[in-house]
């Protein structure tokens, strides 16, 4: 492609580690034209950040880059610090996935957004102050004028993301590396901030490199696709035709990883495990001299939810809305009123030792794989743990066994009880994180985003698993989650929570096909165009 | 913030109190008393002196009485050191205590960070070596080492310096004991510095600014500012430490400070003289600490207290 502003060719990246080398990108070529936007897709470690990041000098300092990148005619690879830097942040720029942390909390993102124009082109303080204010304006920041001397914590994840944007176009660059920029946002946020790249792109005409693990994003935005996969591009070329006609195992493989098929339902004549009536949870706000309470966050304001035993009632709502607080709240976790009963006992009124015996019942498992698990328990101990409290009785030998067991039963290796969490991937922590909560025998399992951290393929195997362990010991799930289709595939009914409230709730085909809420259709309208399947 | 500070203010007058009572029946606890000599006083002179000094009243009414007299910025006499209040003692000694210490926290401070800023970008480089064996070596080689070293090499055999003596406060006099006080505090500074040093530049806002090509200067501003807190939150306590005195280097140097009352009162049970130390020592952390959260607010925007 003659006309490619950025090529890369024969690219290569090792990492110099402990363990030896790791060869993270192999022989990688791909070019991009003017104005085009291309997609880069592939699963944690297929190494397309790395591809990226190394074109532009920003790798760790144990890497090492050999090969070629060159932008409009001029080769990156190799190039030192300082003419780097007078090409990085003017020609070509990044943005990247995690708004929160990827701005310096401790200056205004008006210093932040001044000093970048100011590094590239020679113009005053009052003149870049202008410049940066047309930036915001044109991010959609509303009252830029006046927003420019914020801090980004007084900004939300999106805001944080359109400043970001707002920094990486301040010069005009030829071409944007778009490192999954929406992955962290809420999915009506994230339909946003992809609309407005794309009018950015209309208006100022830069390339796009856009990388991501979520293939209904690259149909939405890109012309052409790169699969990557352990370092390797194995596919590319118009996503109509990559994606239609998968000629790869991995992309089919990719292509399929979407949660298939629905929950079989529950008998109608289940008995009810959990019946909340009107739960709410409020945080006062204290303030003053005297700490008085001048106000009062109203995390869950009067939920009612019933959940039949083999029942899945998905909870679904975007950051803020209260759905991990109400899981909490139905767990005795955190303090609530109104009426909580399990099995027509009511839990509310109970102190800490006659609610012990109900705890092993319910159980929780957490989104993020990587904290929840101690660093410095054996994964048999992690699992085992929970006996101590229950059955204090148990031998260790009898602990170990059901460690063992429990282990089968998500389908990992016994064998592997006294590795520590951290030679585990992901999936397998989650995994782990299951067995710890099977272990039990709990009747209802609360799942906070059990799924959220994980990439598509394993995403659908932890479902497929989820269900599994459902049909077999009739367990009651809570799945609070804010990817609809890993809700579908997994409820029998939904709630739509936003503020703290329910906003709809119904059987789940009929809820995402008819939605009656403005709220809902908003959010499966946001859902849709990155890839739900609404039929 | 002035809310905040005058809330400070307020609890630090309960901190202030609590810390003044479990002073004052600790040293009471400790076996002996003021006049308890070598050899024993007679029954009727020690009898005369504890009256004197009021000892002879129940414990509980030395302590009101005690507590009284603070009120009015009263610390009493001294037991020991004859024919002076503590308020003098301290007024005469404090003044060479908080010049040495406070050059010693600025010493510190200036080349702990600059010397942890270079580590810290030049990490596993010889520089960082050499940063990090400095440091090692200044926090666990003791000030008795190196105070009557230096006193050998710069006062002695090269001749440069004084070996010791306050000498009302000559800079010749003041350099070699501020040199000691101020190592150790260099090498922990510096350590904190190219620790939070290596994490700030590993941030994600540290990429940000590298792929947008700003340059190194910038990006040790930025770093330099989130990796100053920590340094900031201990800088705190150990200035309160440092400007009121150390036993060894006031001993060595032979400096009218008044680090070694501490000592000396204890040793001589001269109850008054070792809560007016504790008084002051108290006053200093609590000040400090409050300090330390004023600049904290100052640094980083997501700190407030109101």
């Amino acid at each position: 492609m003659p006309e490619a502003i950025f090529h890369i060719r024969n690219l290569d990246v090792r990492f110099r580690t402990n363990q030896g080398d790791v060869h993270a990108v192999k022989s990688v070529s791909l070019s991009i034209g003017p104005g085009e936007t291309l997609a880069i897709v592939g699963e944690s470690g297929s190494g397309k950040s790395q591809t990226m990041l190394a074109s532009l000098g920003l790798i760790a300092s144990n890497g090492s880059v050999t090969g070629s990148a060159r932008l409009t005619g001029h080769e990156l690879v190799g190039l030192g610090e300082a003419p780097l830097n007078t090409i990085r942040g003017r020609r070509v720029t990044m943005i990247f996935q995690e708004p929160m942390t990827s701005l310096d909390p401790l200056f205004t993102i008006g210093q932040q957004i001044v000093s970048v124009i100011r590094r590239h082109r020679d113009i005053g303080k009052a003149e870049a102050r202008k410049e940066a204010i047309a930036a915001l304006e044109r991010v959609r920041i509303p009252d830029a004028a006046r927003r420019i001397d914020a801090y980004p914590h007084e900004m939300s994840g999106g805001q944080r993301q359109r400043v970001m944007i707002a920094m990486a176009l301040a010069n005009k660059p030829d071409l944007l590396v778009a490192d999954e920029p929406t992955t962290a946002l809420d999915v009506t946020i994230q339909a946003e901030i992809l609309d407005l790249l794309a009018e950015l792109q209309r208006e100022m005409g830069m390339a796009i490199a856009f990388i991501t693990h979520d293939l209904g994003i690259v149909r939405r935005i890109a012309r052409r696709v790169v699969v990557m996969r352990r370092g390797e591009v194995v596919e590319q070329g118009p996503v109509a035709e990559v994606f239609g006609n998968p000629r790869h195992p991995y992309t089919r493989m990719l292509l399929d990883a979407e949660p298939k098929g629905l929950k079989a339902p529950a008998p109608a004549d289940s008995p009810v495990l959990i019946e909340a009536r009107d739960v709410k949870v409020h945080f006062p706000i204290r303030t003053g001299l005297l700490s008085r309470v001048t106000n009062v966050v109203k995390a869950v304001d009067g939920v009612s939810i019933t959940l039949r035993r083999g029942e899945t009632v998905g909870i679904v709502g975007e950051s803020g809305s209260g759905k991990s607080t109400l899981g909490r709240a139905i767990m005795r976790m955190i303090p609530a009123t109104g009426s909580i009963s399990f099995e027509d006992r009511a839990l509310l009124p109970l102190d800490k030792a006659a609610m012990r015996p109900l705890r092993r019942q319910i159980q929780l498992v957490f989104q993020d794989p990587y904290g929840s698990l101690s660093p410095r328990m054996t994964v048999g101990e992690i699992i085992a743990e929970g006996l101590l409290v229950h059955e204090p009785h148990l031998s260790a030998a009898e602990r170990d066994r059901r460690a063992a067991e429990a282990l089968n039963e998500v389908q990992l290796d016994a064998a592997l009880r006294n590795r520590f969490p951290h030679e585990f991937s992901g999936g397998q922590r989650q995994r782990i994180a299951i067995a710890r909560a099977m272990i039990l025998k709990p009747r209802v399992v609360i799942l906070d985003e059990p799924t959220s951290a994980l990439d598509r393929s394993i995403q659908k195997a932890i479902v497929e698993l989820l269900r599994d362990l459902q049909q077999k010991h009739g367990l009651s799930y809570l799945f609070i989650s804010h990817d609809l289709a890993i809700v579908r595939a997994m409820s029998d009914r939904i709630l739509v929570m936003k503020d703290g409230r329910v906003v709809e709730e119904g059987e789940t085909v009929p809820l995402i096909r008819a939605p009656r809420e403005a709220y809902t259709q908003r959010l499966l309208a946001a859902a849709a165009e990155i890839g739900l399947d609404r039929s | 913030m002035l809310s905040f500070v005058f809330r400070r203010f307020l609890t630090a007058i309960p901190t202030l109190f609590v810390v003044v009572t479990l002073s004052f029946f600790l040293m009471r606890v400790a076996p002996g008393g003021p006049f308890d000599l070598e050899q024993p006083l007679e029954a009727k002179i020690m009898e005369n002196l504890q009256k004197a000094y009021g000892l002879d009243r129940p414990l509980w009414e030395q302590y009101l009485r005690y507590l009284g007299n603070l009120v009015r910025g009263d610390l009493g006499p001294s037991f020991y050191i004859r024919d002076f209040s503590v308020a003098e003692i301290l007024m005469q000694g404090l003044p060479v205590s908080i010049t040495l210490g406070s050059l010693a926290i600025l010493i510190a401070l200036l080349f702990g960070t600059v010397f942890g800023t270079i580590a810290g970008l030049k990490q596993n480089t010889p520089t960082d070596y050499a940063v990090v064996g400095f440091a090692t070596a200044g926090v666990t080689i003791p000030n008795f080492v190196v105070a009557p070293l230096f006193q050998i090499i710069f006062g002695l055999t090269l001749a440069w310096l004084p070996v010791g003596g306050w000498n009302d406060g000559a800079i010749r006099n003041v350099i070699l004991p501020v040199i000691v006080l101020a190592l150790p505090q260099i090498a922990v500074v510096a350590r904190m510095t190219r620790a939070s040093m290596i994490e700030a530049l590993r941030s994600d806002h540290i990429r940000t600014l590298r792929s947008l090509g700003l340059g190194t200067r910038v990006i040790v501003l930025h770093a330099l500012r989130g990796a100053i807190l920590p340094v900031v939150s201990y800088l705190g306590p150990t200035a309160a430490a440092l400007l009121t005195g150390s036993v060894v280097v006031e001993t060595i140097f032979g400096l009218p400070g008044i680090g070694r009352y501490f000592v000396e009162g204890a040793l001589n049970r001269d109850y008054t003289l070792v809560m007016g130390t504790v008084v002051v020592v108290a006053i200093f952390v609590l000040f400090f600490n409050m300090i330390v959260d004023i600049l904290y607010a100052l640094l980083d925007p997501r700190v407030r207290y109101d």
